[in-house]
C-alpha cells in the first residue's frame, strides 16, 4: 500500500492537469488523486471542479457514488478486502469474515485504533473457483480459512 | 544443474494460491520461467509445466517446497505425487471446445508475435480484406449473441452502429465483470489480452470507428496492467495507432478502470461512467448504437463477444454456428465456482445439462457434502435444485425454467446453505450496488431485505410472502435495467424452490 502523503496543491495539480484533457477524465482525475494521496480530500473536490468546469457538489456526487473513493481520510496502514459474494459465501465467506473481524477488532469499513488495519467487503475478485478468497494491500490470496488468513495478515505486518 | 524450462501461470488465481513463492524458488533453482495465463484448472493452481526430453510435463497444485522434488523427478523421468502429464492430455481439458481459450495458458501474454505465432491476427487480416459489410455477415451467420448476459444478437448491434450516422463512433468493451461467480473475462484479459484487441478492431472496421474503451473493474488490477501492457506492445508493433497492420485504417484503444461500481456492469451506465459521471442508467431509447458513448454511435459489448469474433473472422460464421443448439450457438465458457471440486472454465459448445457440468464435470461439491443449490448467472440468476438438473446450458431452456444464462457462471451451494438468506443477499446486495434511479430498484430493494427480515422472525407468514412475491413483480416489470429487474430471479426462485427455509427462526 503506497502511504497516505500530505495535501499539496501543486503536486494535485501536476498530477490532474494531464487529465484535464483526456474526455471523461475526472473519473481518471480522481483516481489519480486518491493514488497519490490516500483519499480525495474537500481540497481535491474544489480543484477539480475548478479543472473540469464543474460545480462542486457535481465533483462530490461523482466521488461519492463509487465505492472505491475515500471521501473521509486514507485506510489504515494495511487494506485487508475480504469478498463476500455468493462463490466465496458457498465456502464459509461469512465465518471467515467473523473470524477477521474478531481477530482485528474492526467491523466493515473500519480502521483498527492506531491505524494498522482497515477491512473493507469486495464483492468478487474473480477468484471464485478458489474461495474464500481476499486481498491484502493489493495483493490477491485464496483458499482461505482463518488460520492461513492471519498468518497472512502477520506476514504483511512484518 | 540448469537449463530447465518451466511454464508458471501468472493470472491472478495463480498467484492468490502461492504462484509468487513457487517462481522465487524456480528462480533459485535457475529455471528459466515464462510467465503464462491459466489453463483455467484452478484446483490444480499454481500448475506448472516443466519442459522434458518427452515434451510438457505438468504438476500441480504446487507449493514452493515442492519445487526441488519437482525438478529432480522432470529431470530423471521418476515419479512423484504432483505429477499430471501433459495437461492438454487431461480428462477437463480434453472434454472441452476452446474456440475462445485456445491459447490461454499456452502463451506469453505480453508478446505480440506469441500470439501471431500461435495462430493470432489470421481473423483480422480476413477482417481487412473484405471489409465491413462481409464482417458484419460473418458475425451474423455465426449466430454469435452477447456473452454479457443479454444474450443480444451481436450482428444486429454491429449493423445498427454500421448504419449510424457520425463524424465518430466508438467501440466499447464491458470487462465490468461484476457477477460472481465468473472470471473468464479477468482469465482471457490476463492470459490472451491480444485477442481482445484483435476483436475489438475487427469490431472498429466493421462499424468504421476509430477509437475503442476497454473499461475494467478496479477489483481487476491484474488485468488492468496486462490490458494496458498488451496496448502499448500493439502500438508500438503497429497494430493499434494510425494505419492497422499497415492498412489506412485508424484504430486505438484507451483503458479506463472501474471504481467499484456494480451497476457500471449495465451498459448504458457504463458508458456514463466513461464519461466520468456518476454511473448511472439511461433511460432507452436512444439505443447506445445511435446514441452512445459522447452521444456518439457506440457499440458495447463484452470482453467474450470481441474475443469470439476473430475466430468467426478467421474460419467463417458457419464454422462457429455448427457448435452449440437451437439458438445457443458457438461456444460459452462456463465458470465453475463456489463450492465445487473441479472448479475452473470450462469452453463448450451449448448444451450440457447442469447436472453433467455440476457432478460430472465438476465432480461435485469440494467439501464433500451434497449439492442442494446452484446459482446460475451471478448474484441476478436464479437458483435451482438439483431437481432442474436436466436443464441444457442454452439462453432459451434457462429462460423456459425461471432462470439465465448471464456470463456463464455457475456457483455450487452445499446443504448447509440457507436460501432464505441467500434470497436476502440479493436484496441487501441490490440495495448496495443500485444507482438510485429508478424507485422500483431504489426502495424496493430495502424492503424487500425487511419483508424477508420480518418472515424470518415472526409466525404466519402468507401474506408477506405475498406481499414480497408482489415487490418482486414489481421490481421486475417497472425498473430501469437490470439490475432491480433481474434481482427476483434469485429470490423467487429460492422461495418457489427452498420454500421450507422462508419461516420463523429461533434468533
Amino acid at each position: 500500500m503506497s502511504p497516505a502523503v500530505n495535501w499539496n496543491e501543486e503536486r494535485a495539480k501536476e498530477i490532474v492537469a494531464p487529465l484535464a484533457r483526456v474526455s471523461g477524465g475526472l473519473l481518471p482525475a480522481l483516481q489519480a488523486i486518491q493514488d497519490e494521496f490516500g483519499f480525495v480530500p474537500k481540497s481535491a473536490i474544489s480543484l477539480l471542479a475548478h479543472t473540469f468546469n464543474m460545480t462542486r457538489a457535481e465533483v462530490f456526487g461523482v466521488a461519492s457514488f463509487y465505492h472505491d473513493f475515500r471521501l473521509d481520510g486514507p485506510a489504515g496502514r494495511h487494506v485487508l478486502k475480504l469478498c463476500r459474494a455468493e462463490a466465496c459465501q458457498a465456502v464459509g465467506a461469512e465465518t471467515l469474515a467473523a473470524a477477521a473481524q474478531a481477530h482485528l477488532k474492526v467491523s466493515w469499513n473500519e480502521t483498527k485504533a492506531g491505524g494498522e488495519w482497515t477491512l473493507e467487503p469486495v464483492f468478487c475478485l474473480g477468484l471464485c473457483a478458489s474461495g474464500p478468497s481476499a486481498m491484502i494491500d493489493g495483493e490477491p490470496v485464496a483458499r482461505l480459512d482463518a488460520e492461513k488468513l492471519f498468518a497472512l495478515l502477520d506476514e504483511a505486518e512484518r | 544443474m540448469n537449463g530447465l524450462r518451466a511454464r508458471l501461470s501468472h493470472d491472478a488465481a495463480a498467484l492468490a494460491l502461492g504462484g509468487r513463492s513457487v517462481a522465487r524458488a524456480l528462480r533459485e533453482k535457475n529455471v528459466e520461467i515464462l510467465c503464462v495465463g491459466s489453463r483455467g484448472l484452478f484446483w490444480l493452481e499454481p500448475l506448472l509445466e516443466i519442459e522434458t526430453s518427452g515434451g510438457w510435463q505438468a504438476f500441480g497444485p504446487v507449493a514452493a517446497t515442492d519445487v526441488p522434488t519437482i525438478l529432480d523427478a522432470a529431470r530423471n523421468g521418476t515419479p512423484h505425487p504432483l505429477f499430471l502429464g501433459n495437461i492438454q492430455d487431461h480428462p477437463f481439458l480434453k472434454a472441452q471446445t476452446r474456440l475462445t481459450f485456445a491459447r490461454c495458458g499456452t502463451v506469453d501474454p505480453s508478446s505480440l508475435d506469441a500470439y501471431a505465432h500461435a495462430g493470432g491476427l489470421v481473423g483480422l487480416k480476413h477482417a481487412l480484406d473484405v471489409g465491413p459489410a462481409k464482417i458484419i455477415e460473418e458475425i451474423a451467420a455465426s449466430g454469435l449473441r452477447g456473452r454479457g448476459g443479454a444474450g443480444f444478437p451481436a450482428a444486429v448491434k454491429w449493423s445498427g452502429a454500421a448504419a449510424a450516422a457520425g463524424d465518430e463512433k466508438f467501440v466499447v468493451c464491458n470487462a465490468d465483470e461484476g457477477d460472481s461467480g465468473t472470471y473468464a473475462d479477468r482469465m482471457l484479459m490476463e492470459g490472451d489480452p491480444f485477442l481482445l484487441i484483435e476483436g475489438m478492431i475487427i469490431a472498429g472496421i466493421a462499424i468504421a470507428g476509430t477509437k475503442g474503451y476497454v473499461y475494467i473493474r478496479s477489483e481487476y488490477p491484474h488485468a488492468i496492467a496486462a490490458m494496458r501492457r498488451a496496448v502499448e506492445n500493439a502500438r508500438d508493433h503497429g497494430l493499434l495507432g494510425k494505419s492497422v497492420l499497415g492498412t489506412y485504417h485508424v484504430f486505438d484503444i484507451e483503458i479506463r478502470a472501474g471504481a467499484g461500481s456494480y451497476v457500471c456492469g449495465e451498459e448504458t451506465a457504463l458508458l456514463e461512467s466513461l464519461e466520468g459521471k456518476r454511473g448511472q442508467v439511461r433511460a432507452k431509447p436512444p439505443l447506445p448504437v445511435h446514441c452512445g458513448l459522447f452521444g456518439k454511435p457506440t457499440i458495447i459489448n463484452n470482453v467474450l463477444t470481441f474475443a469470439a469474433a476473430p475466430t468467426i473472422l478467421a474460419h467463417g460464421g458457419a464454422y462457429y454456428q455448427s457448435f452449440g443448439r437451437g439458438r445457443s450457438r458457438g461456444t460459452m465458457p462456463i465458470q465453475l465456482a463456489g463450492d465445487i471440486r473441479y472448479g475452473g472454465l470450462f469452453e463448450t459448445a451449448f448444451g450440457p445439462t447442469l447436472e453433467t457440468l455440476v457432478n460430472d464435470i465438476g465432480g461435485g461439491t469440494r467439501s464433500g457434502r451434497p449439492v442442494r443449490a446452484v446459482q446460475v448467472g451471478g448474484p441476478l440468476g436464479a437458483y435451482f435444485p438439483p431437481a432442474l438438473f436436466d436443464t441444457p446450458f442454452d439462453y432459451e431452456e434457462f429462460t423456459n425454467r425461471g432462470g439465465l444464462l448471464g456470463h456463464g457462471g455457475i456457483v455450487v451451494f452445499n446443504d448447509t446453505v440457507d436460501m432464505a438468506r441467500q434470497a436476502r443477499f440479493a436484496m441487501e446486495f441490490c440495495a448496495i450496488e443500485s444507482c438510485g434511479k429508478c424507485t422500483p430498484c431504489r426502495i424496493g430493494s430495502v424492503r424487500g431485505m425487511e419483508t424477508i427480515d420480518r418472515i424470518l422472525k415472526e409466525d404466519d407468514n402468507a401474506g408477506r410472502i405475498a406481499l414480497l412475491k408482489d415487490l418482486c413483480d414489481v421490481m421486475k416489470s417497472g425498473s430501469l435495467c437490470a439490475l432491480g429487474g433481474f434481482v427476483p430471479y434469485p429470490v423467487l426462485s429460492a422461495l418457489e424452490h427452498f420454500p421450507e427455509d422462508f419461516v420463523r427462526r429461533c434468533l
